[in-house]
């Protein structure tokens, strides 16, 4: 979008004042992303500060025994949650050089694998042997896996709009937004999965 | 501070350092648990600096020069004060005129909000030179020369700028505009 000055530029005649605008410190799209931001280290902030309290300053022991963490699944789940985001970051770079079917498949994997993650944590919680009312290190662990699972069923569904509407042609190498945005997410749902697991399963 | 998710690319070359960093954490808590604890503690610092010190993309162009300019007939100024200031005087032919005082504050007034005591100051310099001035109105400004201008000029297209204080701050104000600045 041209500035202000570049529209003078061209056109030269002036009258009134410059039109409305948003102040030049930061722009919408930037101050929305960080309030998105400041909002989820907030609600995960909350929850890893009662696993620290629960954990560190009442030392509740992690796991409580007799209950066991299946810290290899997790890996498992871990490592295909780590290559959807390769493919999803593929899929962009893909519709950046024009290339349709790279999209279609990459954000088609890319759905997949979140899936088999989401499905892979349910079968989890009903093999882990524990419910949430089993103590404060299981409530703990099933507010921090649960909140985190609530973030991959809302990428999910924005993943399965974004693979709709790949394969009905809304995507090209001059139009890509949506698949940019829900690249961010995926990736910050990611993220936000690799400190749950090295704090929940790891450490 | 740069914002790790600012783009796709961006987003992606974060999760990269996070998976190295985590595959260090990993490796040092499958020797022992507290070494794993203390990678952490040194990754997350590590990371939160090299997200300090990245530079934020386009935070080093220049802001762009605003421009405005009234009808024939009138003649509109845009006068500039800082908080305490006793009085101006302007040149004859101003058919309006808005003074704006911008609240300068401190860096840790600005970051806790504790602005109060500065608006009051700016907004009795602007009623003060509102009342000296004719056909005047005073605006309280942000805590930046530069915005408080900015803003102002949003609302209120003026012909010229008076500045009323030293040649640095005139300098600062024409630094970000196209119109006529002075020094009162």
């Amino acid at each position: 979008m041209a500035t202000h000055a570049e529209h003078l530029e061209h056109h030269g005649e002036h009258h009134g004042p410059p039109a409305p605008h948003y102040s030049s410190r930061v722009t919408p799209g930037v101050l929305g992303m960080f309030l998105f931001i400041a909002s989820e280290i907030m609600l995960f902030g909350s929850f890893f500060t009662a696993y620290f309290f629960v954990r560190v300053v009442n030392g509740t022991p992690w796991p409580t025994p007799p209950f066991h963490l299946p810290i290899y699944v997790a890996f498992i789940n871990t490592c295909i949650l780590v290559t959807s985001s390769f493919t999803v970051h593929w899929a962009l770079q893909s519709i950046k050089r024009g290339n349709v079917w790279g999209l279609r498949a990459g954000l088609l994997l890319t759905f997949l694998m979140g899936l088999t993650f989401l499905i892979t944590q349910g079968r989890e919680y009903s093999r882990i042997g524990f419910a949430p009312k089993d103590g404060a290190f299981a409530t703990i662990f099933y507010c921090l896996t649960g909140l985190h699972g609530a973030h991959v069923f809302v990428g999910l569904s924005i993943l399965l709009f974004m693979t709709i509407r790949a394969f009905r042609g809304h995507f090209s190498a001059e139009h890509h937004h949506g698949v940019e945005i829900g690249g961010i997410y995926w990736h910050f749902v990611d993220v936000m999965w690799i400190v749950v697991y090295l704090t929940v399963y790891v450490l | 501070m740069r914002n790790p998710l600012r783009s796709e690319a961006e987003a992606f070359r974060f999760l990269l350092v996070v998976i190295v960093a985590a595959l260090v954490i990993v490796g040092a808590a499958y020797a022992n648990t507290w070494l794993g604890v203390a990678a952490a503690v040194v990754a997350v610092a590590g990371i939160a600096w090299w997200l300090i010190q990245e530079p934020v993309p386009g935070a080093a162009d220049p802001a762009p020069r605003l421009t405005s300019s009234t009808p024939p007939g009138s003649h509109r100024v845009l006068l500039v004060a800082l908080p305490g200031t006793g009085s101006v005087r302007l040149r004859n032919g101003a058919t309006e005129i808005v003074v704006v005082v911008p609240a300068l504050a401190s860096t840790v007034e600005s970051l806790t909000g504790g602005v109060d005591d500065r608006r009051a100051d700016a907004e009795r310099t602007a009623e003060r030179l509102a009342r000296q001035l004719p056909n005047a109105r005073g605006h309280v400004g942000a805590d930046d020369v530069g915005l408080a201008v900015e803003d102002a000029l949003r609302e209120f297209g003026a012909d010229e700028i008076v500045v009323a204080g030293d040649e640095e701050l005139a300098a600062q104000v024409r630094s970000r505009v196209t119109i006529p600045v002075s020094r009162a």
